[in-house]
């Protein structure tokens, strides 16, 4: 149906009157450019050792420096930004659909298992997620699927419990009891009806929770419980420059600045689409 | 005698509370016959709402049905099992919300939500649109292609109550239940809401459960009058009749205070004196016998049962 692409079609137009909003969709958009064609973009190797050009201020050769072993920042950098990015994106996606399924099941389901899940819920978020991060990485190692598994797993009840209320809000609006009353199922109310509603105030979450999740991969990997050493990520790169920061601060500033330039596009673009989408604060409401 | 579309039969209804069991609806009777329009008339808290919940068997959790049937052409509806009762809704019952701002799905365009609900007919996307299409135009909706991609808060009230009724008739039910459709609206519009219906139930030939306090939009638009009060029916008959002959007390004083009646201008509208009893704890004897001026000694002792024929009341002294 044509009034889907309307939707994008307008929220794209309201996007362009808000600079700030643009501007974070073009750092979004830049970022994840650069991370798809990370292997075309990067002058170097990232795992290429040259020892005798070992922590270089910037040359037109290695435009960001090279760090402790020769190694080019830019492109461990490029590289970094993918494992970033893959993180991000796998874990919110799995839980955002798990906490999705959980949330509707405590939201529309019997008190019973509300109290079950929410109990679930609120123990999985009373550990800190560093402890917890510890713990796990201590049982099974520090891996890259470890990082996204402990974010999936703190993450779950954020949006359970998020998709839990809203739901619960929902369904007791009369446009539930009407749908109930023309005879549509459970599975078609929420399907039809509840997703769609909540749609746009996960999708806003999810855009701002990347940062989080990108900042969680860049701590954990930084304490050395993310990547195994080889493999550049931001928060290797954040580790191994704080060692040598005395030596050659280039590797610090370039590790850190993707990180600040993710957390400030993806809020100005989160922020701006729930300003967009949410019907309350929207300006025109002139007919699709 | 035709079979009735609805026939409700000594159906009792109560809800759990904290403070006991609250006894909403108590052996109430009401018979549809088809292409009736019938008007259920009380104040708050008489059970109406109740009484439509329990017709399509959505209930809240705390209630419990504690006698009786709803017989829908000779089913019992409280018999039926689950998935067939949502089968039936819908499709052979349908229903009309009260408020027309928020019986609709706001996120949804107005063509999605109609030919969304159009899922158990075998249609393709383009007759679905035009049925839906053709329902809006019926209702009286100008321009009815266009209104089909706006989204619900682009509609002004009444034409969401005509797109809610639009829906409600979409498969053609044999009983339309219509809960104060008109209540949220303003007067003109509701005369407009009346008209349509009438026009819509000669259209469509279903029956029409309707339920309001106005008393003028009930005289204007149905055929036969149920009067509740405190949960039981306490008169019914044709409108004219339960009008111009009113017999139940209750009846009598809710016609004098219908505003529409009042010649002068008066600072004190008249009112009902007293309460409605506690339905929790229910005494002996008449609901209505606090707030009646004629109750006599039978009254305490006795409950009054509805009497028969056409225009009956449950009074010990309702004249004939």
């Amino acid at each position: 149906m044509s009034s889907r692409s309307d939707f994008f079609r307008e929220t794209f137009a309201s996007l362009r009157k808000d600079p700030l909003g643009m501007m974070g969709l073009i750092i979004v958009v830049v970022i994840l450019l650069s991370a798809i064609f990370a292997s075309l973009l990067a002058p170097h190797d990232p795992l290429e050792v040259d020892v005798y050009n070992r922590l270089q201020d910037p040359t037109w050769q290695h435009l960001l420096g090279t760090d402790q072993l020769g190694r080019d920042v830019l492109s461990r950098v490029l590289f970094g930004g993918r494992i970033a990015l893959k993180v991000a994106l796998v874990a919110i996606s799995v839980s955002l659909g798990v906490g999705l399924l959980l949330g509707m099941l405590a939201g529309f389901g019997p008190t019973w298992l509300d109290r079950l899940l929410v109990v679930c819920f609120d123990t999985l978020r009373s550990f800190p997620t560093i402890m917890f991060a510890l713990a796990i990485v201590a049982l099974i190692g520090p891996s890259l699927n470890t990082v996204i598994g402990v974010i999936i797993i703190t993450s779950i009840p954020v949006y359970a419990r998020i998709v839990r209320t809203q739901t619960q809000a929902l369904r007791n609006q009369d446009f539930i009891l009407a749908e109930r009353a023309m005879g549509a199922s459970t599975a078609r109310i929420l399907g039809d009806h509840i997703l769609p509603n909540i749609a746009a105030p996960l999708l806003i979450l999810a855009s701002m929770d990347v940062p989080a999740v990108v900042g969680m991969e860049a701590g954990l990997s930084f304490l050395g419980l993310g990547v195994s050493p080889p493999t550049a990520s931001w928060g290797s790169i954040l580790n191994d420059g704080y060692s040598y920061l005395r030596n050659s601060p280039w590797p610090i500033i370039a590790g850190g600045i993707p990180l600040i330039l993710v957390t400030l596009g993806f809020t100005f673009f989160g922020e701006s689409l729930r300003d967009i989408l949410d019907p309350k604060l929207r300006r025109k409401g002139g007919a699709s | 005698m035709t079979t009735p579309v609805l026939d409700i039969r000594d159906l009792s209804v109560s809800y759990h509370t904290d403070r006991g069991l609250l006894r909403a609806l108590r052996h109430v009777n009401i018979q549809i016959q088809p292409g009736r329009i019938i008007g259920i008339v009380g104040e708050s808290g008489c059970g109406k709402s109740t009484l439509i919940a329990a017709i399509i068997r959505l209930l809240a959790p705390n209630a419990q049905i504690d006698g009786g049937s709803v017989l829908f052409r000779r089913n019992d509806l409280l018999g039926l099992d689950p998935e067939d009762m949502r089968a039936l809704r819908g499709d052979e019952i349908s229903l009309v919300f009260q408020d027309p701002m928020t019986s609709l799905n706001p996120v949804m365009t107005i063509g999605r939500q109609m030919t969304n609900i159009q899922y158990r007919e075998n249609r393709s996307k383009a007759q679905m649109l035009a049925r839906a299409t053709s329902l809006l135009e019926r209702v009286g909706i100008a321009d009815p292609a266009e209104q089909l991609k706006r989204y619900p808060h682009h509609l002004s009230g009444g034409m969401r109550q005509r797109v809610a009724i639009a829906m409600a008739l979409m498969t053609e039910p044999a009983l339309l239940i219509a809960d104060e459709p008109t209540t949220a609206l303003d007067a003109t519009l509701e005369v407009q809401i009346i008209h349509r219906l009438q026009q819509l139930q000669r259209d469509f030939g279903c029956a029409i459960l309707f339920i309001s306090h106005h008393l003028g939009v009930i005289a204007e638009l149905c055929d036969e009058v149920v009067v509740m009060y405190a949960g039981e029916v306490v008169e019914s008959g044709t409108t004219r009749d339960v009008f111009l002959k009113a017999r139940h007390p209750y009846t009598r004083k809710l016609l004098e205070c219908d505003p529409a009646r009042i010649e002068q201008a008066t600072r004190n509208l008249p009112v009902i004196a007293g309460k409605l009893p506690d339905l929790v704890d229910i005494r002996e004897g008449c609901v209505f016998r606090s707030r009646c001026d004629s109750s006599i000694d039978r009254c305490a002792r006795q409950r009054p049962a509805l009497d028969g024929g056409d225009h009956c009341a449950a009074c010990h002294v309702a004249g004939q």
